[in-house]
């Protein structure tokens, strides 16, 4: 299984049914292949879409009926559409269950950093700062490092998302919430143990006595 | 309203004009006049979107073509292009956060001074800008957007001007014909009155100025 793969499954197991829940580009995506069997989810679509369903075949795309990327998506039935107004009411108001994001950096209080990497790459903070501000649970699905560095680390020092702290970070190696206040190692992935995450996480851990593997 | 050729609503908007334009992506923006912005020259525009699509695409055209002087949107990842003159200095470029910009254009065409958010607050969002406590929560206040033009994509308007969208195409476009001094409309359908239920009206023909004719 590649790394893309053990973090969309490992955080599809956090969906529930019912939820409204939006996914962020790259591998938060692909969470949406990977849901429970029985799982209803409302996907959302930043612009403008709740009920996003599979990329359709060629033939069937319908070039008003995107994703936030201007790709083609389906829709399923009970699908609905609203304005760009109601669709960050729903994200900053509190009504998204879950977002899952991509990152950049992670610091040991819970704060992202996933937007701008001054000088070099400057794509503006679209939805993402609404989303980390005002979803029920945050949830990071990255990388554990970039070219052997840590992500997760004592301080980020790139631009913020937001202060508030994300609830959930979702590695190739391991699972890390922040749900206590403080990162702690709650799962580590199939094969990976606690000294190679420790050795590839500058952020202090909290580290439990027993430390389950993902189930996936 | 007045119906329109798509020459003639282009006329009307002079260089250095602030535009809004419909569009998420590309999706929802409405091409013909864009085309006719970029036949007509016009320059030293101050666009206000949701993005700047794509190279060759919606708003990329205009980028591409020069004609920008200034943007106010939450994303330029996807176009290339902005992201080199917005570095080289070319265009200026403000970066807003997506719920923020769509909600200043409310603000701005709702009558309101501005809207409290919390999103952007202990960022680089908040430089410069008041914030403010309300019953303990950390506020930011942006302020209203307003332009000088909205440039509006409709998929169905009637002959008063009354507008649907369609589907993801929506985005942006409703909230724009409420915050600008003149409002221009490209509709995929022109249909009579009557056949566009009141129930299903998401833009009010009242805030309409020009409709451009069929092709």
């Amino acid at each position: 299984m590649d790394a893309q793969t053990v973090i969309a499954k490992r955080i599809a197991l956090e969906l529930r049914d019912g939820m409204l829940v939006n996914l962020g580009i790259g591998i938060p995506t692909l969470v949406a292949n990977f849901v429970p069997p029985g799982v209803h989810i409302f996907f959302q679509s930043e612009n403008g879409l709740i009920g996003t369903g599979p990329i359709p075949e060629e033939a069937m795309a319908q070039p008003r009926l995107t994703d936030a990327g201007g790709k083609p998506v389906s829709a399923i039935p009970g699908a609905c559409t609203f304005d760009s107004a109601m669709s960050f009411g729903l994200i900053r108001g509190g009504h998204v269950d879950m977002t899952v994001l991509g990152g950049l950096q992670v610091d040991e209080r819970g704060q992202l950093a996933n937007w701008m990497i001054p000088g070099k790459m400057v794509p503006g903070m679209g939805g993402a700062m609404d989303l980390v501000t005002g979803a029920k649970r945050v949830v990071v699905a990255m990388q554990h490092t970039a070219k052997g560095k840590p992500k997760i680390i004592k301080g980020c020092t790139l631009p913020l998302t937001s202060v508030r702290a994300i609830d959930l970070v979702v590695t190739e190696l391991a699972v890390i919430s922040f749900e206590g206040g403080r990162p702690t190692l709650v799962e580590t992935a199939p094969g990976v143990s606690v000294q190679q995450v420790l050795a590839a996480t500058e952020a202090n851990l909290l580290v439990p006595p027993q430390v389950p593997q993902m189930q996936i | 309203m007045k119906t329109t050729t798509l020459e003639g609503a282009v006329a009307l908007i002079p260089n250095g004009a602030s535009l809004m334009i419909g569009g998420f992506m590309a999706v929802g923006t409405p091409e013909r006049l864009v085309d006719e912005l970029i036949r007509q020259g016009k320059r030293d525009l101050t666009v206000i979107a949701n993005d700047t699509a794509m190279p060759g695409r919606g708003i990329g055209k205009l980028i591409g073509a020069k004609l920008v002087r200034k943007v106010i949107a939450s994303h330029i990842g996807l176009n290339p292009e902005t992201q080199k003159k917005m570095l080289a200095g070319e265009i200026e470029v403000e970066l807003v956060p997506q719920g923020t910009l769509i909600e200043r254009i409310r603000a701005a065409g709702y009558g309101l001074g501005g809207i409290l958010t919390p999103t952007g607050v202990g960022t680089v969002v908040e430089e410069g800008k008041r914030k403010l406590e309300v019953d303990g929560r950390a506020y930011l206040l942006e302020k209203p957007l307003a332009a000088d033009f909205a440039l509006v994509e409709a998929f169905l308007a009637d002959y008063l001007g009354n507008l649907t969208y369609a589907l993801t195409a929506r985005n942006f476009n409703p909230v724009i014909a409420m915050a600008a001094k003149t409002v221009i409309v490209d509709a995929e359908h022109v249909v009579p009155v009557g056949m566009i239920p009141p129930d299903h009206v998401m833009t009010p023909a009242p805030l309409v100025d020009y409709l451009v004719a069929a092709a």
